[in-house]
C-alpha cells in the first residue's frame, strides 16, 4: 500500500493555561507564588491517516480540538506527544486571511507568503498573474494590503494556496467567507484539486459538506478519537452527540431544584395511557413536575429517541414565560400526529434553565413507545398528504 | 507527485542543531524575504529609501568632524574615524538585538497562520541590521578614504572574524529574548533600557585609557568580562588602529594577539549560548501561534 499523504501518530497536545495568567514580569514577580499552572489537553492520542488524494473532514463540537488538529498537521503548532508525517507541499487555509504584513503591497506579500508556502521566486513569477486574477484584484495588487477590505484579504489569502501547486490542503471553515460568487469559485477549485488527485483535509461544522466531497472524516470529542473511517459512520455518531448536547443533558450534575414526579404517555385524546400508536397518529405526553425550591423561568423539554440512540426531534416550553415556579406543574404535551417509521422509540423529559447550562432533572430515554402499522414502502416519515389530480 | 515529494514530520520539539540547521537552509529564502520585508517596511513611504540609513553616519562624521575639530578639540586624535569605527558595530549589535527581541511578536499574522521555522524572525531582522551596517560602512570607507587614510594594514584581518562573533553574540541573546518577549512583554523595554547602560559601558564615545586610567588595572580587567567592550575594540583596531601611531595608542595593545584570543574567547562563549537559546526557543516556538 502507499504512503498516506497524512499521517497522524498518537498525536497529544497540551496547553498550559495560566489562571490569572502573568503578562510581564513584573506581575510574574508579584504573583509567583500564586501563579497557578493548569495542564489542559487539547488533543489525546489521536491517530489516523489520510491516503494520498483523499478529502478528509474533520467534525466535532466547538472545542473540541479540530482547528488544534489541523495546525499540528500543518507545522503551525507542534504535538507534545506523538508526530506527524505529511508528504507533499502543504498549503493551510486558517481562519480570515493568510498570513500577511499589513505595510506591504499585495504583491510583496504573495512572494513572501509563496516563500514561506515553499516556492521559489522563479516558480511565484510563473504563477503570479493567475493568483491575481483568481483573487480579482489586478488594480489593488500593488496597494498596501493594510488598505484591503476583509474582503480583498479573504481572496488573496485563497488564491495564493490553491496556486501554489499544494499537494495536502488544510481547509479550516474558510469556505464560510467572501461573497457568494467567490464562495462558489473556491468550492469549485477545491472540486478541482480532488480531481487533479491533491490531499484535503477540512474542518467544519457543515455535516452535509462531508457528505458531498468527504472520501472519510474523523470525529474528534474533547481531544479524542470519537469515531473515524466512513463518512457514514462518523455522521451517524456526530448527529447523535450533537444532539445530546443540544438538549444540553450530556454530563451536567443534576440540581434536583425541581423533579418530574410523573410523566406518562396518553392517547389522541388524551385519555387513555397507551404505549402503541398508529403511523402519522397523534399522542399526548403528560409530565408532573414539582419545585423544590422556588426556580425562575425554568424550562420543561419533551424530545423523541429512536431505540439505537439516535436523536429524532424535541420541544419545550421555551416560547413560554414560565416565570417563577413554586410547587407543582402538570405539563400537556400535545402532538398532533407523530409522523414516524415504525419502531420503538423513546421519550426524555427534561427541566433546565434557558440557557441549559442548568439541569434540574432529567430522564434519559426513559418513557419507550412503539410505533407500529403498516408503513408503505421504504417511507422514513409519514407526511399527511392531499393528493388532487386535474384533467386538463 | 511521486518522486520529489516533501516529507515533513512534526513532532515534540526536540533541537537537533544539525537537521534543524539543513532545514534553515532550505528555508533561506524565506529569510531573505522576510529581513527584506524588514528593511522595505521600515523605509516604506519615504522618498530615499534606504539613503537614509546611510544619512544618519554622515551626519554623525561632519557633526564630530565639526565639534571636535574646531571647538572642543579632542584628546582622542582622529575621532570622527575612532567613534565611527566603534558605533557602526555597535548599531549592528543594538539594532540587531532590539529587532530580534520584538520580531516574533511584530510577525504580524504569520506565526499563527502559516508554517515556518520560527527562528527565521530573529535572524531576519539580524539580518536586515547588517545589511544596513554594510551601506553605513561604506559611508565609513568613503570617508577615510576621501580623508587619505590607510584601509589597509596588519590589523585588518581582525574585521571579518570580529564580525562574525558580533552576529554570534547577537543572534545568542536575540533568539532568547525573542522567545520571552512572547509571553513577557516587557522583555522588550527591559532589552532598551538595558542597551543606553551597556552602550555607556563598551568603549565607543570614549577610549579604554580613560578606564585604565580612572578604575585601576582590576577595575579594568572588570570592565573586559563586556563582550562587547572586546569585540568592539576588536574593530577598532581594525579600522581605527591603523591609521596612525598615535591612534594605535589610544587602544588597550599594539599587538594583534591579545584581540584574537579575545575573539576567540567571547566567540566561542557566544556559540554555546547561541545553542542554549536556540534550543530554548525552538522548545518554546510549537506554542507561538497559541499564544501570539
Amino acid at each position: 500500500m502507499a504512503e498516506p499523504a497524512v499521517s497522524v501518530a498518537h498525536v497529544s497536545k497540551r496547553f498550559r493555561l495560566y489562571h490569572e495568567r502573568p503578562s510581564s514580569v513584573k506581575e510574574r514577580l508579584l504573583r509567583l507564588r500564586r501563579s497557578r499552572v493548569e495542564d489542559f489537553w487539547a488533543l489525546r492520542d489521536v491517530a489516523f491517516d489520510v491516503p494520498e488524494g483523499q478529502t478528509w473532514g474533520l467534525v466535532g463540537a466547538n472545542g473540541s480540538g479540530k482547528t488544534t488538529l489541523l495546525k499540528i498537521i500543518g507545522g503551525i503548532l507542534r504535538p507534545t506527544e506523538g508526530r506527524v508525517v505529511t508528504r507533499g507541499r502543504i498549503a493551510a487555509l486558517l481562519e480570515l486571511g493568510a498570513g500577511f504584513h499589513p505595510e506591504l503591497s499585495g504583491r510583496e506579500n504573495v512572494y513572501l507568503n509563496a516563500s514561506i508556502l515553499g516556492l521559489s521566486r522563479r516558480e511565484t513569477d510563473r504563477h503570479f498573474d493567475e493568483i491575481v486574477a483568481f483573487a480579482e484584484l489586478e488594480e489593488f495588487i500593488d496597494g498596501q494590503v493594510k488598505y484591503y477590505s476583509s474582503g480583498m484579504f479573504v481572496r488573496l489569502g485563497f488564491a495564493v494556496a490553491v496556486h501554489v501547486d499544494p499537494g495536502i490542503l488544510l481547509i479550516d471553515e474558510v469556505l464560510a467567507v467572501g461573497d457568494e460568487a467567490f464562495q462558489r469559485k473556491c468550492i469549485q477549485r477545491v472540486r478541482e484539486l480532488q480531481r487533479e488527485g491533491r490531499t484535503i483535509v477540512f474542518v467544519t461544522h457543515a455535516v452535509q459538506q462531508v457528505h458531498q466531497i468527504c472520501d472519510g472524516a474523523v470525529m474528534l470529542d474533547h481531544g479524542r478519537v470519537r469515531e473515524m473511517g466512513e463518512v457514514a459512520d462518523v455522521i451517524r455518531e456526530y448527529r447523535l452527540v450533537m444532539a445530546r448536547q443540544h438538549i444540553g443533558f450530556a454530563r451536567q450534575q443534576l440540581t434536583r431544584d425541581m423533579e418530574i414526579t410523573a410523566a406518562e404517555t396518553l392517547d389522541a385524546d388524551g385519555r387513555r395511557p397507551t404505549s402503541v400508536v398508529q403511523p402519522g397518529a397523534g399522542m399526548h405526553v403528560q409530565v408532573e413536575v414539582r419545585a423544590n425550591r422556588p426556580v425562575d423561568d425554568p424550562v420543561i423539554s419533551l424530545a423523541i429517541f429512536e431505540a439505537n440512540g439516535e436523536f429524532v426531534w424535541r420541544t419545550g416550553t421555551g416560547d413560554m414565560q414560565l416565570g417563577r415556579v413554586e410547587g407543582k406543574l402538570r405539563i400537556d404535551f400535545n402532538m398532533i400526529s407523530l409522523p414516524l417509521q415504525e419502531g420503538r422509540y423513546l421519550f426524555t423529559v427534561g427541566i433546565h434553565d434557558r440557557s441549559e447550562r442548568i439541569v434540574h432533572d432529567l430522564h434519559d430515554q426513559r418513557y419507550p413507545f412503539d410505533v407500529t402499522g403498516t408503513l408503505e414502502d421504504d417511507n422514513r416519515v409519514v407526511i399527511p398528504v392531499g393528493t388532487k389530480v386535474d384533467r386538463l | 507527485m511521486s518522486d520529489d515529494v516533501l516529507v515533513r514530520t512534526n513532532e515534540p520539539p526536540r533541537l537537533r542543531p544539525v537537521a534543524r540547521f539543513r532545514e534553515l537552509w532550505r528555508h533561506r529564502e524565506i529569510l531573505a524575504n522576510l529581513s527584506r520585508k524588514e528593511l522595505r517596511v521600515k523605509y516604506k513611504s519615504t522618498f530615499l529609501g534606504v539613503t537614509w540609513s546611510m544619512l544618519n553616519p554622515v551626519l554623525y562624521l561632519v557633526v564630530f568632524y565639526v565639534v571636535f575639530t574646531y571647538f572642543i578639540p579632542a584628546r582622542t586624535p582622529n575621532f570622527p574615524v575612532y567613534l565611527l569605527s566603534g558605533l557602526l558595530p555597535w548599531a549592528l549589535f543594538s539594532t540587531g538585538f532590539a529587532g530580534a527581541t520584538v520580531s516574533v511578536i511584530g510577525g504580524g499574522n504569520l506565526v499563527p497562520k502559516v508554517a515556518f521555522p520560527h527562528e527565521t524572525l530573529p535572524l531576519a531582522s539580524i539580518r536586515a541590521q547588517t545589511v544596513n551596517f554594510f551601506f553605513q560602512f561604506l559611508v565609513l570607507i568613503a570617508f577615510m578614504l576621501v580623508f587619505g587614510q590607510p584601509l589597509l594594514h596588519r590589523g585588518t584581518v581582525l574585521l571579518f572574524p570580529a564580525l562574525v562573533v558580533l552576529l554570534l553574540f547577537t543572534a545568542a541573546l536575540g533568539m532568547a529574548t525573542a522567545a520571552w518577549n512572547v509571553r513577557y512583554r516587557d522583555t522588550g523595554y527591559l532589552v532598551e533600557l538595558a542597551l543606553l547602560a551597556w552602550f555607556w559601558a563598551t568603549p565607543i564615545v570614549y577610549p579604554t585609557s580613560f578606564v585604565a586610567d580612572n578604575l585601576g588595572l582590576t577595575g579594568f580587567r572588570l570592565y573586559l568580562l563586556n563582550p562587547m567592550a572586546n569585540i568592539i575594540l576588536s574593530f577598532q583596531r581594525a579600522l581605527y588602529g591603523g591609521t596612525s601611531p598615535q591612534a594605535l595608542d589610544q587602544l588597550p595593545a599594539p599587538g594583534l594577539t591579545w584581540y584574537a584570543v579575545r575573539l576567540l574567547v567571547v566567540g566561542a562563549a557566544s556559540a554555546v549560548l547561541l545553542l542554549l537559546s536556540w534550543r530554548m526557543f525552538f522548545r518554546r516556538s510549537g506554542d507561538f501561534a497559541e499564544e501570539l
